[in-house]
């Protein structure tokens, strides 16, 4: 290094350049710093990207998983001829369109008797989904034979009902009863007195609970009472409300009710369940939720005290129907499947019913017009702008034009929709005929773009050579050119394609944005779109929309990973380079 | 230039052929509000199970602009049905009878609760309507009545008895019909609560309007969104935020969140139903007369709707979280509707 400053052999240069000094080594580190900082920058931006990419997947599979599985009750459903088959003709007709209600309360009756209470067995019967009898409805009409005779069927549960049994219900603990527990009777409301202090823990816990509540009212009122004088009548009824409950938590005997604010408290005894809504040390007041076997007393050890920890006000199913879920559970009468129903029917109002069948139809036609239209249209333009159209003022305005309309927002593609397709020609609302046509000017100037791109990177030379052999101008792009770009262009076009597949807003102006149950079976049909279904079901009220809209949007995701896979494919196994 | 030329006169001869499919059409199109929808959906699909027609499309393009396409016209390229947060206005009405459409049927068919909740974890807070609007108004009258930029920071400030924390309320945006009715039902009641805003109303209703009809943009009010699922999820995650939404994204979701009682009056099935809860506003479906015996099944579909089954307190429509009509008034709209006895004039404000 040091040799440089001696090969420049001059007398007395102005400028020695000294890579050795202090001064020169300390800029070299300095740069050598600046380019490691550079290349941290880098991974940190990378890191973050991923983070967020991680917690996204994460989340949106956390929520959507579940949603791909379901749970039915497995029972045997007698099927009593003269309900579904009153005239005894066996039509398929007829066998439709009865009514499996009662069937379906026969069998839940069976699998769990003694309900006598009109509330109770309106609970048990409304764990079932609305649709659960459309697979035995099936199973008559392929084999109408099987009228008649006991089957086990698949009855699907309701999404209360299912999203229990996938966690979203209560912690339940229990523990042996230590004293003999006399139950006054078998159903209805009945006590349970035990020889020992049985309910002492739970009762303590209520007076500790009420005491809270006193002391948040207590300093409220002392709050209310510093900032003025003109809430004297308030704070004194406030402060008789202290009294009144130090009195209650001051007592440890007296007994105390229990609501649906607190964790449940229930015994379980002679095969029974009933729930305490009054209790005190040493016995319970309650509701049988299922009913005893007898009303014998129980030695100490063979009953329990159960508790329901969320309480009843916090949770989606009431005690009675976690009793009738526990006892189907322990029956082992649930049954856990995938969801084919998710991916074989159209939307649904009832979560456990709804599918994406209708959305994903709908995409299928939508994405099929798209792509007949604007790929020979956006190749075609391309094709000519690039090879044929003699450069002047007016390709240039051409030019800049599809650039501007690459970037306009989608909505205004939809309102161009409504107003040409829709108004001017009178088309169909929500048909994916007029989705495809509104996503295909979408989608057309990025197309467009691509295939120029790919037409500029085929070498000159090539299309050079065919013309020095003699072929026209066109037999030169069409033959040799063209086909050397053709990678380029579908790359281009699965990425607009994709852009497509995600697109909710323009097509809220043409009426996809739709409630549609049937799935369509052509283009001018009713039909709506997996993100507009992701859009609607988000929207929804019930909490079990909320994992099917992640569950489809697990879909979507996929269908665009597949495309743009697809075009990295192409584009790895087609591309040449020069 | 050929090339594309060609394309194009492809398409255009493509588009025509399929112009001639929209001139029959045997199933009901329904479009309008987003509150509505959920249970609208519940009845086009028992409607469609139980054999009657093809299940109905509905549409959720809110309440105005779902009167915007009603009104367009009649025949098949207009909608049969609308639905609506809000009973039909004045001008809507107007460019109906403009563009022929001359029978309208008004169903009211619930009553949607419209609810303030907070997280579980929150301190339990009871309001008035008129705190409410001391929370949220853009100018609001201080002591001596006079109008004045809004100065409440906390809830406490506005009354001692209420938590210490920050105002914050997460609401719908101003294109909701959700956030009209919480501006008519909350913020215009609890201004004529004050007895300097009474004479203001009196004296110039214009100015009047504008107080209850501005909502502070200091960040106590927060727009978000239409999703109500969004503001359900943002509350569970700040236990002193405060949201406004209908009562059935309560009711769907009381594990995580509580009511706030409004003048005392819990928001619950009974309390709205029976009307001692406030915030309570009728929702509505409006047919076109003209359209029914030309698109099939708009009688049986009005039957659906008002049907015991489905409106009742034990419908499927009150599972849906909508809440019923008191039964005498019930038993009104279902002979009404069953009549198709049309809107008159006179009776739209």
């Amino acid at each position: 290094m040091t040799d440089i400053s001696m090969d420049i052999a001059r007398p007395e240069p102005k400028f020695r350049l000294d890579l050795t000094s202090d001064a020169a080594r300390a800029r070299i580190r300095s740069r050598y710093r600046a380019e490691t900082r550079f290349k941290a920058y880098g991974i940190a931006a990378l890191t973050v990207t991923a983070l967020f990419l991680a917690v996204l997947m994460f989340d949106i599979l956390r929520n959507g998983l579940p949603a791909f599985w379901q749970h039915s009750l497995l029972l045997d459903v007698p099927v009593a001829a003269d309900i579904v088959d009153p005239a005894g003709k066996r039509e398929a007709g007829a066998i439709k369109g009865a009514d499996y209600f009662p069937l379906m309360r026969n069998a839940l009756n069976a699998a769990i008797p003694g309900i006598e209470s009109r509330s109770a067995s309106k609970q048990l019967t409304r764990v079932l989904s609305v649709g659960a009898p459309d697979r035995l409805r099936d199973m008559l009409v392929a084999d109408p034979s099987l009228i008649g005779k006991t089957i086990k069927v698949p009855l699907l549960l309701s999404d209360d009902a299912d999203l229990y049994y996938k966690g979203a219900g209560t912690g339940i603990d229990d523990r042996a009863g230590r004293g003999t527990a006399t139950p006054s009777g078998r159903t209805g409301e009945i006590t349970v007195l035990t020889s020992s202090n049985d309910f002492a823990e739970e009762l303590q816990n209520i007076k500790l609970r009420l005491k809270s509540v006193a002391d948040t009212i207590s300093r409220d009122a002392g709050r209310i009472e510093r900032s003025g004088p003109d809430q004297a009548q308030r704070v004194a009824s406030m402060r008789a409300e202290v009294a009144n409950l130090a009195n209650r938590y001051q007592q440890p005997g007296n007994a105390e009710a229990l609501d649906s604010k607190v964790p449940s408290v229930l015994v379980a005894i002679n095969g029974g369940l009933v729930k305490a809504t009054r209790l005190d040390a040493s016995g319970i007041t309650g509701d049988v939720l299922l009913p005893l076997k007898s009303a014998e007393e129980a030695k100490p050890g063979t009953w329990k005290v159960v508790h329901y920890s969320t309480p009843e006000s916090d949770r989606k199913v009431t005690d009675q129907e976690v009793a009738f879920l526990e006892r189907l559970r322990e029956a082992g009468a649930v049954d856990r499947h995938f969801n084919w129903r998710f991916f074989t029917t159209g939307d649904s109002r009832e979560p456990e019913l709804a599918g994406i069948r209708g959305a994903l139809t709908g995409t299928a036609l939508t994405l099929l017009v798209t792509l007949l239209l604007c790929l020979p249209i956006g190749v075609m333009a391309a094709v000519y702008l690039e090879e044929f159209a003699p450069k002047n003022r007016w390709t240039d305005v051409v030019e800049v034009n599809i650039n501007n309309l690459a970037a306009v927002p989608s909505i205004v593609f939809g309102l161009l929709g409504l107003a040409v397709f829709l108004n001017f020609f009178g088309l169909p609302r929500s048909a994916p005929l007029v989705g495809g046509l509104v996503l295909a000017l979408l989608v057309l100037p990025t197309i467009i773009i691509a295939a120029r791109a790919a037409l500029k990177a085929v070498p000159p030379s090539i299309k050079e050579a065919a013309l020095g052999v003699g072929a026209s101008h066109q037999q030169a792009v069409f033959h040799h050119v063209l086909p050397l770009a053709m990678p380029g262009i579908m790359t281009g076009t699965i990425i607009g394609m994709a852009h497509a597949l995600g697109e909710t807003a323009p097509l809220l102006m043409i009426g996809m944005v739709a409630f549609i149950v049937d799935v369509p079976t052509a283009f001018t049909d009713a039909a709506t779109v997996l993100p507009v279904q992701i859009y609607l079901w988000s929207d929804l009220p019930e909490p079990a929309f909320q994992s099917k809209t992640a569950a489809a949007i697990v879909v979507l995701l996929a269908f665009l990973f597949l495309m743009n896979g697809a075009a990295i494919w192409l584009r790895k196994k087609f591309e040449r380079r020069w | 230039m050929t090339n594309k030329f060609l394309a194009l006169t492809a398409a255009v001869a493509a588009l025509s052929c399929f112009a001639n499919a929209a001139s029959a059409r045997d199933q009901i199109r329904i479009v309008g509000s987003s509150t509505v929808y959920p249970f609208t959906t519940a009845v086009a699909e028992q409607f469609g199970k139980s054999g009657s027609g093809k299940t109905p499309v509905v549409e959720s393009t809110g309440t105005g602009g779902g009167f915007k396409l009603f009104c367009g016209g009649v025949g098949v390229d207009h909608p049969d049905f609308s639905n609506a947060s809000r009973a039909i206005k004045k001008g809507e009405f107007e460019l109906c009878e403009k563009n022929g459409v001359k029978d309208i049927v008004e169903i009211k068919v619930g009553i949607d609760g419209l609810t303030i909740a907070q997280s579980k974890a929150g301190a339990k807070a009871s309001l008035t309507r008129m705190q409410v609007f001391q929370a949220l108004a853009e100018m609001v009258p201080d002591k001596d009545g006079k109008l004045v930029a809004n100065p409440y920071k906390n809830w406490s400030d506005i009354d001692a008895a209420l938590p210490n924390v920050k105002i914050e309320v997460l609401g719908p945006p101003p294109t909701s019909g959700t956030r009209d009715s919480f501006h008519e039902l909350f913020m215009e009641k609890g201004a004529e609560g004050f007895e300097s805003l009474k004479e203001l109303k009196k004296t110039d209703s214009k100015a009047f309007d504008k107080v209850w009809k501005s909502i502070r943009k200091d960040g106590a009010y927060v727009e978000a969104g239409e999703n109500d699922n969004v503001i359900v999820q943002k509350l569970e995650a700040n236990k002193d935020a405060y949201g406004i939404f209908g009562y059935s994204f309560l009711e769907e979701n009381t594990a995580k969140l509580k009511g706030v009682a409004i003048e005392g009056v819990e928001p619950e099935y009974d309390a709205i139903s029976s009307g001692k809860y406030k915030g309570a506003r009728p929702l509505f479906i409006y047919a076109k007369k003209q359209h029914v015996g030309v698109i099939p099944g708009m009688d049986k579909f009005i039957a659906e709707y008002v049907s015991d089954k489905a409106m009742s307190k034990d419908g499927y429509l009150a599972r849906k979280g909508l809440v019923a009509l008191p039964a005498d008034e019930a038993k009104k709209v279902a002979e009404t509707a069953t009549a198709m006895k049309t809107l008159a004039a006179d009776a739209v404000k």
